[in-house]
């Protein structure tokens, strides 16, 4: 299938070899990050892209979620068989997008086993409290007020460089010589038994400290109430207080820069 | 006495700020201008220039849409304001951005009249606004052309 002229596929052959089992370590590359951003608005998309790449992240960006799950493997097409994973460290969505929003998306990459582990953030121009609620609970990593900021993805950058989650839930920055050890987010390898690297990758949906409504917004001064929702946007009811709420935000508020 | 430079750079800053100040651009532009280094020293004309592109097109869709005499959709309207809404907020185009916000409201409550006027205001504005834009790159231009560096305003 071809690819349009802005996306740029990372096949999973040019993944960084993480140093396990007494390697010696890759040196440190800031590049190494990979994001897949989605959002309809070319605007939106370039800077984005822009915001991105001078944080040292490899971007690629894509004006759908369609056009993201089949980047992922995720599509129910059988022929996306013959294009390799995409390996991401975060995905950064839209969440107005006309087919899919970002909420259905961010559903979909949870739902994958390949892909639930990766965080995944939400950015929407509007500030609307019970969408935010609802794609947290959903198990969005972050929610980004639009217009995006170099400080919020400066932030966001920080917990993908290194972050360690330890079991009890607490976070904490290695030291870089660490670095190589863990990488939070890497996505199960295909369906052949391979025990070491998945041990790493901790499952964060566990005690995580809850969320302060300050915490959430990057933006605080942004217009209340605008409550427009535009495309379908599914209005679920809250999780029942007994089930695991995934409210989990990336990095301290101390990281920001 | 005052170079060629030292005159166009305080243009340069006169204008830049007299434009935040009358409300044309605000703190995101500001943003944009962060993004831009020697690796990518035309990043904000480019984002503009796309921006002023995306409003044609979805004026466009706004115009046709209110065209249909009698059988106006505005959800169309809407969807086309608040793409451009977003685009607008992501580039720092304020009052452009403003007068999405009351062309919403204007789709919303399916009012006819102000969707026009509405419509022909952000037209105007978005002109007016990229008029400007060019003036300030062409300043930045001039002062690159004579041999001086384009200043830091801070707003």
């Amino acid at each position: 299938m071809a690819s349009d002229g802005g996306v740029s596929c990372l096949r999973s052959s040019e993944m960084l070899n993480v140093g396990i089992g007494g390697m010696e370590p890759p040196p440190l590359d800031l590049d190494e990050v990979h994001v897949l951003a989605v959002d309809d608005s070319l605007v939106d998309r370039i800077v984005i892209e822009r915001l991105l790449r001078i944080t040292s992240c490899k971007v690629t960006a894509v004006d759908s979620g369609w056009r993201a799950l089949e980047l992922l493997g995720l599509d129910n097409e059988k022929a996306s068989v013959e294009l390799q994973r995409l390996k991401v460290d975060m995905i950064i969505t839209d969440y107005c997008m006309p087919g899919m929003t970002g909420y259905e998306l961010l559903k979909k990459i949870k739902e994958s086993s390949s892909f639930r582990q990766v965080p995944v953030v939400i950015m929407s121009s509007e500030n609307v409290l019970t969408r935010i609620d609802m794609c947290l609970e959903e198990g969005a990593e972050d929610f980004l007020l639009k217009p995006v900021k170099l400080a919020d993805v400066k932030r966001l950058r920080n917990c993908l460089s290194g972050d360690v989650k330890l079991s009890n839930g607490n976070k904490r920055k290695l030291p870089e010589d660490s670095v190589t050890v863990v990488q939070a987010s890497l996505p199960p390898p295909p369906p052949t038994p391979q025990p070491s690297l998945m041990t790493l990758s901790t499952d964060s949906s566990d005690s995580s400290p809850p969320l302060s409504p300050v915490e959430v917004f990057s933006s605080p001064l942004s217009s209340l109430g605008d409550d427009d929702v535009l495309t379908s946007s599914p209005e679920c009811s809250p999780t029942p207080e007994e089930s695991p709420i995934r409210r989990q935000k990336m990095g301290s508020p101390g990281l920001d820069q | 006495m005052d170079t060629l430079v030292a005159q166009l750079q305080r243009q340069f800053r006169d204008y830049t700020i007299s434009l935040y100040h009358q409300g044309f651009l605000d703190d995101q532009f500001t943003e944009l201008k962060k993004l831009q280094d020697e690796c990518s020293p035309d990043f904000v004309a480019e984002v503009v220039s796309l921006f002023f592109e995306d409003c044609e097109k979805l004026i466009g869709n706004m115009a046709r849409a209110l065209d249909q005499t009698g059988n106006v959709d505005f959800n169309l309207v809407g969807s086309s304001v608040h793409q451009l809404k977003g685009s607008s907020s992501s580039v720092g185009a304020k009052r452009v951005k403003g007068l999405c916000i009351t062309f919403k409201e204007c789709c919303d409550s399916q009012n006819f009249e102000g969707c026009v006027r509405c419509l022909q205001q952000v037209d105007i504005e978005y002109k007016s606004l990229k008029a400007k834009l060019q003036d300030l790159f062409n300043l930045e231009q001039q002062i690159v052309q004579a041999g001086g560096r384009i200043p830091q305003v801070d707003i």
